[in-house]
């Protein structure tokens, strides 16, 4: 039996689904009450479960944002006790040299300010003495019966002669006092620009102190805001985490090229040495090997960076006495040079093997012209291949340090990402849960709206009720129970 | 030590087997290619010294090559004039590939032609040296008109097995005849592919010889 079969309750199409209709209605009438229970039960049910998940989610987020934030205040405190650690230990190191100069300096101060004093007292001007005999002259002078005799005026003129000749002399003796005094106070300008120098090298070590003192008051606010866990040191670190985050890995992409580059560089010679045909899991050994060398040198860059306290990605070795510490970083150091030395090499073998190639394609080809013409600038490129295989190794040496940075950023942006996931998450759980409230609602109106026929009915019934008087309702019901 | 990290030493240990295992993956090319030595067509040995050189030019260490001639009986080692396998080192390759260039120049230029055509000879000569290679991909050039011609006695009415094998026919110049009747050009490439495509091989013409690079595609 068909289904148009069941359906065609009579021959017209049209009378049969309205006997349908009808009787669909009257049976959805009679089941309005349970069904409606039913669809709102159901909608409840999802609501709830949705709501307590989203509840369960939000939890989770909330429990996530407090952890991040922990782990943020905790990263900004190491950061910021390790910022004051450094300045502190440059004061040190400051205080240190300088002070430890200082008795020096003192002695220095003192010996040049003896030497200007020395020197200031042995060009004091005294004035030269007038002969004794001038007052014998003056009392010659005051002589009354010499007026007019000319022995008296022969005496006078014999003394104004000698004393004209005492006058020069005295002159001549005052300037060659007052140059050796020039030659004195000349003498002390070195002095006082040592005392300038010394003096102002005393200002710049002073001036260097209240600059370091003022970075450590500034990081000491940063470290206070973040041991009291404040909204802003929040913001602040996790501001500065993102941007750390996107400015490591945009670092860290450079550095891939540079790999890359370095790569190519050695890979193609290495296969004079291993070979260029045996395989390992795919890849051809050669460069298989010219990845672990790359990988070799990224690692002996980052020992050497954690050695010399630059990194600190691997505590034991920041934790090392130094004595071994710096054996280690020299040990990498050598490591890392011979590594580049070889580079350098391969780069060369590279040049060389590029070089036959195209001789041999060249012969290959027949093009005698292009074997016997060699460009005379060939070894500026040469000279670059090496010069990229020395360098390159150094230069990824570098990579330590976004690495550190782009790996304690990680973490936070993770935890971003994971806290904004979650938060979605709980957004879409509780819209799905409101969306089945109110789904079961529209449901049960949509059911309303299929048997709206016996519903009006039932109104009706019902206003007229309501309208009746009261003594006539209790006939009604009389004749209802009889 | 803990039974945990004995598992992991193990895991270690066996994918480093397996790595060395699949060490030896052959991505090696082979090329054996068969030069018709016969009648008027050794007037063409100039164009098969082009595709050598080019071949030779394509070739990267590792992968084999030999040519051989097309005689009177050509299943023989006899009539390889040239063949190497390129060393791993890409200096000693180069070497190589001009020694192999060397060869082929004297032979050329000493070259005397055959009076028979043994093609099918040559053609197993050529899937015995590239099965004993191990290259991972094997082809055969034809350089010939394609026209077999067996001394009375020759029996080559023998089954190819090519299966893996890609056999191009180069430069299969038509004959007076063939110009006569084009029918018989038609039947004589229809009747080699058939072969090599009956004996699992792939099969491949290439008349201008310009478009060669599609011989060695992998």
């Amino acid at each position: 039996m068909s289904v148009s079969n069941i359906y065609m309750i009579t021959p017209s199409p049209l009378l049969s689904g309205l006997i349908w209709f009808i009787g669909i209605t009257i049976v959805l009438y009679l089941a309005r009450s349970h069904a409606h229970r039913t669809i709102s039960a159901l909608a409840r049910v999802v609501h709830n479960a949705m709501r307590l998940s989203a509840r369960a989610v939000t939890g989770a987020e909330q429990r996530l944002q407090q952890r991040n934030r922990e782990v943020l205040l905790e990263q900004g405190r190491e950061a910021t006790e390790r910022q004051i650690e450094r300045e502190f230990e440059r004061i040190d190191a400051t205080v240190r040299r300088d002070l430890a100069e200082y008795p020096a300096l003192h002695r220095h101060l003192s010996e040049e300010i003896l030497k200007i004093d020395e020197d200031y007292n042995a060009s004091i001007e005294v004035p030269p003495a007038p002969p004794g005999w001038v007052k014998a002259v003056e009392a010659v002078a005051k002589i009354p019966a010499a007026k007019g005799d000319p022995m008296v005026g022969r005496v006078l003129e014999d003394i104004h002669q000698s004393l004209n000749k005492a006058s020069i002399k005295a002159i001549e003796e005052y300037r060659k006092e007052s140059h050796e005094r020039h030659r004195i106070l000349n003498r002390m300008m070195p002095h006082w620009r040592k005392l300038q120098q010394l003096l102002g090298q005393v200002d710049k070590n002073v001036t260097s102190l209240l600059q370091r003192s003022a970075a450590i008051d500034r990081h000491m606010e940063n470290y206070e805001a973040i041991i009291q866990q404040t909204d802003p040191a929040v913001r602040m670190l996790s501001s500065s985490s993102l941007t750390r985050f996107f400015i490591s890995a945009f670092v860290l992409a450079i550095a891939v090229g540079g790999a890359l580059i370095n790569f190519h560089l050695i890979a193609r010679p290495l296969s004079e040495m291993v070979g260029g045909t045996s395989m390992i899991l795919g890849f051809q050994l050669n460069n298989v090997a010219a990845l672990v060398i790359i990988l070799v040198e990224l690692t002996m860059g980052l020992f050497l960076m954690e050695a010399l306290r630059i990194t600190r990605l691997f505590p034991v070795i920041g934790a090392l006495n130094d004595k071994t510490r710096v054996r280690m970083a020299w040990t990498f150091f050598f490591i890392l040079l011979f590594l580049a030395t070889v580079e350098a090499g391969l780069a060369f073998m590279r040049e060389l093997l590029m070089e036959e190639d195209a001789a041999t394609r060249a012969l290959l080809r027949g093009d005698e012209t292009a074997l016997l013409t060699q460009s005379a600038y060939l070894w500026i490129t040469t000279a670059a291949q090496m010069g990229m295989g020395f360098v390159l190794p150094f230069a990824l040496m570098f990579v330590a340090i976004p690495l550190e940075t782009f790996v304690h950023s990680l973490r936070t942006v993770f935890g971003l990402v994971g806290v904004g996931l979650l938060r979605s998450l709980a957004w879409l759980l509780r819209v799905f849960g409101n969306g089945a409230r109110y789904a079961g609602i529209a449901f049960n109106n949509f059911y309303d709206l299929v048997i709206f026929a016996p519903l009006w009915v039932e109104r009706l019934i019902q206003q007229k009720r309501a309208a009746a008087p009261p003594a006539e309702k209790s006939q009604d019901f009389q004749e209802v129970a009889s | 030590m803990s039974r945990r990290l004995r598992n992991l030493l193990a895991l270690l240990l066996a994918a480093t087997l397996l790595a060395a295992c699949g060490a030896d993956t052959p991505r090696t090319r082979g090329v054996y290619m068969l030069m018709d030595t016969s009648g008027t067509y050794t007037r063409e040995l100039k164009q098969a010294q082009r595709v050598i050189n080019y071949i030779l030019a394509t070739l990267q260490p590792g992968d084999s090559f030999a040519v051989a001639r097309v005689d009177t009986g050509s299943f023989s080692e006899k009539d390889i004039i040239a063949k190497v396998t390129f060393d791993d080192r890409p200096s000693r390759a180069n070497q190589q590939k001009r020694e192999f260039r060397d060869r082929i120049d004297r032979f050329v230029k000493s070259v005397k032609g055959s009076a028979y055509t043994d093609i099918t000879g040559g053609m197993l000569q050529a899937i015995e040296w590239l099965n004993e290679s191990r290259a991972g991909h094997k082809t055969i050039l034809i350089f010939s008109d394609l026209k077999e011609d067996l001394k009375e006695g020759y029996v080559r009415d023998i089954p190819l097995q090519l299966g893996g094998f890609k056999v191009v026919a180069l430069n299969v110049t038509k004959l007076r005849s063939d110009n006569v009747d084009p029918r018989e050009y038609l039947n004589r490439l229809a009747a080699w592919q058939e072969r090599v495509e009956s004996g699992g091989g792939n099969w491949q013409v290439i008349n201008d010889l310009e478009r060669l690079e599609s011989v060695l595609v992998l």
